[in-house]
């Protein structure tokens, strides 16, 4: 008796209350198929295909230009394959694609509050489009002229 | 019920990075190298253009950025979307190491090609 009062108090072991397991429906892999608007999201994750795809095609071109002029009139060549410019275009479609998702989204990304209130979405995505613009027509002048 | 801390906030910044630069800069490339030189509709530049172009530094730190940043952008983007889209999470290594191994690849192919262009 006298020995189980020199015991030292453990504390108590923690109980959960029994809960059954939360239901998860099992999602199909083919989820993306059903909506148009799953579609859009998976496309859109897919435009990064096309992205690296732009990054080969320059590492391509790079690698001709320091082959000397043949091998860039090479690479010329290969870029006027019907089949290559069809494949640019397609590219091209989905960059776009990137590009404009992107700016519609930077807004929810960066919420840049003043004076206790958000800015409207669009102040964040027009500087951007305007960004867009004056690289592009600086990069035409440079290559163009 | 916190979550642990993990490497993500990293990789997304590189995503996020690689994503504005492809927004911003490719659509132009694309269009003038992809789209409108070869179907005729502007010149292409010549070869001495292109190298007089290449031969300054900035020229070739831009090319670099424009060439490795896209591609950590894909990385990220694409292994989630084989997460997401394909539901393969049992094969989270070797998504990770496929995508941000061939971004690393990527990235030291182009310093290797643009470190000096005679």
């Amino acid at each position: 008796m006298s020995a189980t009062r020199q015991q030292t108090i453990r504390p108590a072991p923690a109980y959960t209350e029994f809960h059954p397991r939360w239901y998860r429906p099992r999602v199909s892999v083919y989820w993306w198929l059903g909506e148009w608007h799953y579609l859009k999201f998976i496309l859109r994750e897919l435009s990064s295909v096309f992205v690296a795809w732009f990054v080969v095609e320059t590492l391509l071109l790079i690698k001709a230009l320091r082959g000397g002029p043949e091998a860039y009139a090479h690479f010329l060549q290969i870029m006027q394959n019907p089949a290559m410019i069809a494949l640019n275009i397609i590219s091209l479609f989905f960059i776009v694609f990137h590009t404009i998702t992107w700016f519609n989204l930077a807004p929810s990304a960066t919420p840049v509050r003043m004076g206790g209130k958000r800015l409207p979405d669009v102040m964040i995505s027009a500087p951007a489009y305007v960004a867009w613009a004056v690289v592009s027509a600086f990069i035409c002048w440079m290559v163009l002229r | 019920m916190t979550k642990h801390a993990t490497n993500e906030p990293f990789f997304w910044i590189l995503f996020s990075a690689g994503g504005m630069m492809a927004a911003i800069f490719i659509p132009i490339h694309l269009l003038l190298f992809g789209v409108a030189f070869p179907l005729g509709w502007f010149k292409a530049p010549s070869y001495d253009q292109l190298m007089s172009l290449v031969s300054m530094p900035l020229v070739r730190i831009y090319l670099f950025i424009l060439c490795s940043l896209p591609l950590f952008h894909w990385a990220h983007r694409f292994r989630y979307t084989l997460y997401d889209g394909l539901k393969v999470k049992h094969l989270n290594e070797l998504i990770f190491a496929i995508c941000y191994g061939g971004a690393t690849l990527g990235t030291i192919i182009a310093a290797y090609l643009l470190w000096n262009i005679r």
